[in-house]
């Protein structure tokens, strides 16, 4: 049988579950996804149009795996880890099938340099060389998993591929196994660590929204659910441009070629504020583009995670963006619509839920095998149907994530970007990473956060009173209270990707700027409560120059803002006396 | 080798089904012959076994299960192209209705084509000036974007498309003659595809243009056809000929009905109001094919025209469509009712492309902050006439009032411009900064201050 990416196949008794296979003369590559008996069910990564009837099924004896090892950074692979740069080269500009399986590049010759030497005991993920992938990042060479014995031979520092044995390590039962730089691993399990450790530090962002009110933990889970010209695409990308993880997996599920054309071209461009080189230089890309066949899309989520959790168990920090994982899900339901499974909600499958938990649970800050702490943020985008978050991906996707970043279409309407909804987004890391800020800022953030949201919730709902009976009736206090509200969200939440400065904030200078709002508020309180009418106590200039400050004030001239400070503590003494005398 | 069958199974609508069939390829083309002679054409969409679905493109009627040819081609669906297809009309499987000869080339393309990979595709940056100003200024068309319209029953998105048709300078600087124009018709009414016709002619641009018609009663599978054959055609032009194509298609709303009924004959498991859960693959595959390739002259820029079921923007077609299009230019009912031409609203409105294709070097460097500004202002209007609807025109704070005169006169004068106006680029900025004049000037906190002194006047 053979309906669209899923086909039938007969005599396969001798086939594996979740094998990968060839499919017919044009060597499609496909996996197997349930066996029946002398019956296989295969999905097949690429267009199956021209495939006939009684065309062979190839088994390749393992499961649906992918070459890590050096040649990652920097390049884009489609969903099953084939180099799209190679299949351009190869076969031009248009994606054709029966390309076979490529991977990363087995010509390249890189230095290695090794940390181990003949008559040492190694064990696995234990790191035994490395090479610098690019110059922002070394690359530890890891002793594959189930490898521990000792080294019994080990070749000259110097260059090699990825193919080349690089030590012979004999284990207690007299085996040989040869340690390559590069090795296997099957996408859909999960790669080994020594524990799980707490969650304690922030993802720092430079997203103002983010970092202070709703932030996100290094090893964390966050969903950014939102309907389409919200903004999710552009919020992931400026985490993955501007997030101080080490390295960054970008996936681009089933959207748009030109975002990740967008990627590939902006990405080269910019410079890490930390390191001074081009973040392309610590960005793995994985794109399958709507156009792109449905089953690899399923499959280049679990490509994603996996590369993560490569590099954290070189002790990295890494973050996973997948845009987006609605794409994913309606690839499940497309699949399991073919093999005619009994639909839940809308069509999805009933696995939906354990599918979506499995993904998420990759995700975690971990001391690796080799000892050291490393970590996969996943930060996953959800493009909700019509734009209702009561959706099957997004509820669900909900019970699984700890920070939700809802994104707001009436927000995107007006242009507040990133229109991350205040009102109903959360972070569950809030109380976890309490003692970073500590360390870092030298304080507790919690009370002006708090108190800040309580304030933009006031706001919400006396704007449903102004709605009704207009802004004039309300009492000075309150009308206070809405000032302020647009000077946070104007001054503060509002931040411009396209302003050199803004683009990225340090998280001293956003504190500093909140601090800043807050006691614009608390000096405007206090003088309206000495009876000062609202019309003198907001300032126009001073209310404007206040939102001003993330253009005015550069984030290398933080201390600036204690002028402002003082401008505001001037402004209000001064009124304060005139009233009082 | 061609094999032909003489037995059918079973006819249902569009589909036919036949067993013991040999060695046959998924998504080959069939041709069925009646015992009248007349010929469709088909293509496989299942094989179980020995048995084969077949989904016919053109009427079922007067097929009977015995007596009909069916000889399978083992190709997949293709078309002849060539420099001759300009100026000519097709159906919707690509076959002349004007009276024409066929076309005759060596070279023949897969309808479907084949997934551009991301590689090679060229990020687009350079607009299209439409002389339109609210898509010029708050929705900024790129060269080699796909910008549906958001439309409803009886909205003049038709009127709109022919204006950008004629008005659009998507040529290069270097010559004047390497744009084309590909038309898809996609279930639209006979005197709708006339309309356009007739633009086209009156626009002195009918040698440009390549149409492929599928009328409301034609036959519906042909529809899934149609788009593919004017993408397949436009792609030709544009990577073969290196011509820069503006693609019009209308109505995706037919065309995703069109699915949605061959799905509920395949008896498919149905996802969100009965359209079938690859409804958003299906539609990718069609707007995915605008771009640019890296190091090719041509683009390909592709306007979809959709009318919202109902006027609903959270109905499965536009919303999947927004899902993968760059923006949407969304057209509203309340807006045409007040009489203003054309009835673009622009809060939901967005071109995604234009950030990187505006400001300076590409259209004045005033531009983003402008836009910006239009678009904060007018939403801020929006809440102002919701509170004026209560409290009464009159009890507005003064702020308030010049917002309200805003919104009129944005309304007015820069939103409103006749079927025949062509503004500029720079008309259009100019236009803007006229209406920002109109607040009070602390409300302007999206303009930066120096653009301000230098272009207020």
């Amino acid at each position: 049988m053979i309906n669209g990416p899923v086909i039938l196949g007969k005599n396969m008794t001798g086939f594996k579950m979740r094998e990968m296979v060839t499919v017919g003369k044009m060597k499609l590559i496909g996996e197997v996804i349930s066996i029946d008996g002398d019956f296989g069910t295969v999905q097949v990564y690429e267009e199956t149009e021209g495939l006939k009837r009684g065309e062979d099924i190839v088994s390749t004896g393992k499961p649906l795996s992918l070459k890590l090892g050096p040649g990652m950074l920097g390049n884009m692979f489609d969903g099953i880890q084939r180099p799209l740069k190679k299949i351009r080269d190869d076969h031009g500009s248009f994606i054709p099938e029966g390309i076979g399986l490529l991977s990363i590049d087995e010509e390249m010759l890189w230095d290695v340099e090794f940390l181990v030497s003949e008559g040492d005991y190694v064990k696995q993920g234990q790191v035994f060389g490395k090479v610098e992938e690019t110059p922002l990042i070394t690359h530890k060479l890891l002793i594959p998993a189930g490898v521990e014995g000792k080294v019994t031979f080990r070749t000259a520092p110097g260059k090699y591929n990825i193919n080349e044995v690089l030590l012979k390590v004999t284990d207690l039962d007299g085996e040989k196994h040869d340690v390559k730089m590069h090795q296997e691993w099957p996408v859909r399990v999960q790669r080994p660590v020594e524990k799980r450790l707490q969650i304690d530090k922030l993802l720092v962002t430079g997203q103002r929204v983010l970092d202070i009110f709703f932030p996100i933990a290094k090893g964390g889970t966050a969903a950014i659910p939102g309907g389409f010209g919200t903004g999710k695409t552009m919020t992931q990308h400026q985490l993955a441009k501007w997030s101080d993880a080490d390295i960054i997996v970008y996936v681009g599920c089933g959207e748009r070629g030109n975002e990740m054309t967008e990627v590939l071209e902006d990405f080269p461009k910019l410079i890490d504020p930390k390191s001074n080189r081009p973040i392309m230089e610590r960005t793995v890309l994985i794109a399958n583009t709507s156009n792109m066949p449905v089953a690899a899309r399923e499959a280049s989520i679990y490509t994603g995670i996996t590369m993560a959790e490569y590099f954290r168990d070189m002790g990295y920090n890494v973050a996973i963006m997948a845009d987006s994982t609605s794409r994913w899900a309606e690839a499940l339901r497309e699949i399991s619509g073919r093999l005619e499974e009994m639909p839940a909600e809308e069509g999805y499958p009933a696995y939906l839920p354990s599918r979506l938990a499995q993904f998420y649970e990759r995700a975690g800050y971990v001391k690796t095998l080799s000892g050291e702490e490393g970590s996969v943020t996943i930060i996953g985008a959800v493009s909700p149907a019509g734009g209702d978050f009561s959706e099957p991906v997004t509820e669900n996707t909900k019970r699984f994530v700890n920070v939700f970043l809802g994104l707001d279409r009436e927000l995107a309407y007006s242009r507040h970007y990133p229109a991350i909804n205040w009102l109903n987004s959360y972070s569950g890391y809030s109380e976890m990473i309490k003692k970073f800020y500590e360390r870092e800022l030298d304080e507790d953030i919690e009370g002006i956060r708090n108190r800040m949201l309580n304030l933009l919730f006031d706001e919400s709902r006396l704007l449903e009173i102004v709605l009704l009976v207009g802004e004039d009736v309300l009492p000075d206090d309150q009308r206070l209270i809405l000032e302020i509200a647009r000077v946070l969200k104007i001054g503060f939440l509002q931040q411009n990707a396209f302003h050199k400065d803004d683009t990225y904030v340090p998280l001293k200078k956003q504190l500093e700027m909140l601090k800043t709002i807050e006691l614009l508020y608390e000096r405007g309180l206090k003088a309206i409560k000495m009876g000062i009418p609202i019309s003198r106590v907001r300032d126009a200039e001073l209310y404007e120059d206040v939102i001003k400050i993330k253009y005015t004030i550069s984030n290398d001239e933080i201390e600036k803002l204690q002028g402002m400070n003082t401008r505001i503590n001037d402004f209000y003494n001064q009124l304060e006396s005139e009233y009082s005398a | 080798m061609k094999r032909e069958y003489l037995k059918l199974d079973r006819v249902k609508g569009a589909l036919i089904e036949l067993s013991k069939i040999h060695s046959v390829g998924y998504g080959e083309i069939v041709e069925i012959t009646d015992r009248n002679g007349k010929t469709m054409v088909g293509r496989v969409i299942k094989i179980d076994g020995d048995d084969v679905v077949v989904q016919v493109f053109g009427a079922t009627m007067g097929i009977s299960v015995e007596n009909t040819k069916v000889s399978f081609q083992g190709k997949a669906f293709e078309i002849p192209l060539s420099k001759s297809i300009m100026g000519r009309t097709f159906n919707g499987i690509g076959q002349p209705i004007d009276g024409g000869g066929a076309i005759y080339s060596e070279n023949t393309f897969n309808v479907n084509g084949r997934p551009l990979n991301p590689v090679s595709r060229e990020y687009p940056r350079n607009y299209i000036q439409t002389g339109i100003s609210s898509i010029d200024g708050l929705t900024t068309l790129i060269r080699g974007q796909k910008l549906p319209i958001f439309s409803g029953a009886g909205l003049p998105h038709n009127e709109l498309a022919a204006q950008i048709v004629r008005q659009a300078k998507i040529q290069s600087k270097e010559g004047d003659n390497n744009f084309s124009i590909v038309f898809a018709a996609i279930g639209v009414k006979h005197d709708e595809a006339f309309f356009f016709e007739e633009a086209f002619k009156k626009a002195g641009v009918q040698e440009k243009v390549v149409m492929y018609v599928n009328y409301a009663d034609d036959p519906i599978m042909e529809r899934i056809i149609a788009p593919r054959c004017a993408l397949t055609a436009a792609e030709y032009l544009a990577y073969e000929e290196n011509q820069h194509v503006l693609v019009i298609m209308t109505d995706i709303t037919s065309y995703g009905e069109a699915l949605r009924e061959v799905s509920s004959l395949r008896e498919e498991v149905p996802s969100r109001r009965g359209y079938p859960g690859y409804l958003y693959s299906d539609l990718a595959a069609l707007y995915e094919r605008a771009g640019m390739i890296h190091d090719v002259e041509g683009s390909v820029t592709l306007i979809p025209i959709l009318t919202m079921p109902n006027d609903d923007i959270t109905h499965p077609i536009p919303d999947l469509t927004g899902y993968i299009t760059e923006g949407q230019v969304v057209l509203e009912r309340a807006l045409d009712q007040k009489g203003i031409y054309p009835p673009i609203n622009v809060l939901p409105s967005l071109s995604r492309l234009m950030k990187d294709g505006i400001g300076e070097g590409f259209t004045r460097e005033d531009h983003p902050d402008v836009s910006n500004q239009l678009f904060s202002a007018y939403s801020k209007v929006q809440e102002i006439r919701a509170l004026a609807q209560i409290v009464g025109e009159e009890d507005l704070s003064e702020k308030d009032k010049k917002y309200m005169k805003f919104g009129d006169a944005f309304e007015k004068r820069f939103v409103t411009q006749s079927f025949t106006e062509n503004r500029d680029m720079g008309d259009t900025l100019d236009l803007a900064w006229q209406l920002l004049k109109l607040l009070p000037k602390e409300e302007l906190d999206r303009l930066n201050p120096e653009l301000i002194e230098k272009y207020m006047k």
